[in-house]
């Protein structure tokens, strides 16, 4: 298996991330369906696609469960089977992995995979505590932990351990507002100062308001094949070459550690060893910047930098668009936006971007390997992907 | 006996409505862990005991949280913190009665019960909190 294609990417598709009024989660997910359908002209999917697996977080944001067979049915993919898979944040990172497991189990040669989440609807309280459901609840949920919360006591963690600082989190936000701004599809298309960043409000300190990801409406996806059958849809394909899954102890304070996350350690090393490659051989990634601290500390727990050297990482414009390991070119989480069921084929959707050569003012020249990470809720799970260009 | 007891969330916090912090201890590894559940999770055993925790310990990690679901909003600010009792048990928990701009990394924080509001509908659970050592 090493270094041998799991799965082809012959299409995907992403709605407009951002506030949607009057657009409810099935319609971003027609929309998104509809782009990755146009730009495969040579695939019927009525009659192609054998199978629909979608993440989605919460049924609390639009009072829906069993939102597969919906999905499907606006897709225009009936009665194709469909199923929603639910690992929080991580929801469509865990699609992507369980479309390849149906196309290696030989039963489709074809699945769609993808996710939504709507929000803006919802007031920020409501928010926060549909969010908050993703950590334990008779310990953290109760005693008033909230996601923003709980990502502060990893940066209070790292900044006492490691002298990371508040203004090296600022940095990841003004990198990637800077990227967000050259993306159409981004919730929040403008730059950020550091200064704005330190001056904006506290939400749990020393977390601000522009550390944290956006509450978006949005929805992705992606049509994943054989690899053996992928040029029949399209002379571009990008091949997913490595599938990482970890796997933790739902409350933080169970962890060992407080500064790293052990599920993205995890889900790294299967990812790079399936792959046969290292850190060093990825030229561009999407990482789960939920909170600038997160990206912190992926790009320690990824291999990118040494453990306790996020911040300098950072520092050093290595993750830059100009630098020598970008990372989350789209925006990410922070700018993009973070509709979060949707979110983790999302990440996919802008690799398969660059190494399709299609990124336009965002594209990262010459890149042929690309990763994506997404992390749910405060670490308990994390899905790791790695790709190659066709 | 700690057998009598079942390895439960609920009886956890029964526990805690008497002013006591319990966890379950494994027979076979030694681990302690809270909350208790039916088998240790390092080592799938099932010999297990309940253990009293002890009050004090060490602040690891903090945050003041400014925005919360509306249950919380009208505490707010209000620090929230994991603590490293002395046995080696970690436990989250809002810390009270410290101004937050005293709150270090290392403080000596103890374990205190607020039994007197339990809400009416599940979970009827009282709640533990931090605050500073009150004794040297």
């Amino acid at each position: 298996m090493r270094g041998k294609p799991l799965a082809a990417i012959v299409s995907a598709g992403l709605s407009k991330f951002g506030r949607r009024d009057g657009f409810s989660g099935r319609e971003l997910f027609a929309e998104a369906a509809l782009e990755a359908f146009e730009r495969c002209p040579n695939l019927d999917p009525k009659k192609d696609i054998g199978a629909l697996i979608i993440g989605n977080m919460s049924e609390s944001f639009e009072h829906q469960c069993h939102s597969a067979p919906i999905m499907s049915d606006w897709a225009g993919l009936l009665p194709k089977p469909a199923v929603r898979v639910e690992v929080a944040c991580a929801s469509s990172g865990a699609a992507i992995r369980y479309g390849i497991f149906a196309i290696l189990s030989g039963l489709y040669d074809t699945v769609m995979v993808g996710g939504f989440e709507k929000m803006t609807h919802r007031t920020t309280f409501e928010a926060t505590e549909y969010l908050a459901m993703a950590s334990d609840f008779p310990l953290e949920q109760w005693n008033g932990a909230t996601f923003p919360g709980l990502f502060a006591l990893m940066a209070t963690a790292h900044m006492h351990e490691y002298g990371t600082t508040e203004e090296q989190m600022a940095l990841v936000a003004v990198k990637n507002h800077h990227n967000g701004a050259l993306n159409p599809k981004a919730h929040l298309q403008r730059e950020v100062t550091v200064e704005q960043v330190l001056g904006s409000r506290v939400i749990a300190k020393p977390l601000k308001l522009f550390d944290c990801s956006l509450i978006s409406d949005g929805a992705s996806c992606a049509i994943l094949t054989r690899p053996e059958i992928a040029r029949k849809y399209t002379d571009t394909p990008v091949y997913i070459i490595g599938s990482g899954h970890g796997t933790d102890a739902i409350g933080l304070y169970e962890r060992d550690s407080l500064t790293s996350l052990e599920s993205i350690r995890r889900a790294a090393k299967e990812a790079y060893e399936m792959a046969a490659l290292g850190p060093e051989d990825i030229d561009v990634a999407e990482v789960h910047d939920c909170f600038t601290i997160a990206e912190i500390i992926a790009y320690e727990d990824l291999g990118f930098c040494k453990p306790g050297e996020g911040g300098k990482f950072i520092e050093s414009g290595a993750p830059t668009l100009d630098g020598d390991l970008p990372v989350n070119t789209s925006g990410g989480l922070k700018a993009k936006g973070h509709p979060v069921g949707a979110t983790g084929v999302a990440q996919l959707y802008e690799i398969y971007l660059q190494l399709t050569g299609q990124a336009d003012r965002r594209q990262v020249d010459g890149c042929e390997v690309g990763l994506t990470q997404n992390l749910g809720g405060s670490g308990a799970t994390c899905i790791v992907h790695i790709y190659r260009r066709g | 006996m700690g057998e009598t007891y079942p390895f439960t969330i609920e009886q956890f916090y029964r526990f805690v409505g008497e002013g006591k912090l319990m966890g379950a201890k494994c027979g076979r590894c030694g681990g302690i862990f809270v909350p208790p559940r039916p088998l240790c999770p390092k080592c799938q055993s099932r010999d297990l005991g309940w253990v009293q925790l002890k009050n004090r310990g060490k602040l690891l990690t903090y945050t003041v949280i400014h925005v919360a679901p509306e249950e919380f909003q009208q505490m707010t600010p209000y620090a929230l913190g994991i603590i490293e009792l002395e046995d080696g048990v970690r436990l989250p928990g809002i810390i009270r009665g410290v101004k937050h701009e005293d709150l270090r990394v290392g403080m000596t924080l103890e374990v205190d019960f607020d039994t007197a509001n339990i809400p009416s509908k599940w979970p009827q659970w009282p709640r533990y909190f931090f605050r500073p050592t009150q004794t040297i």
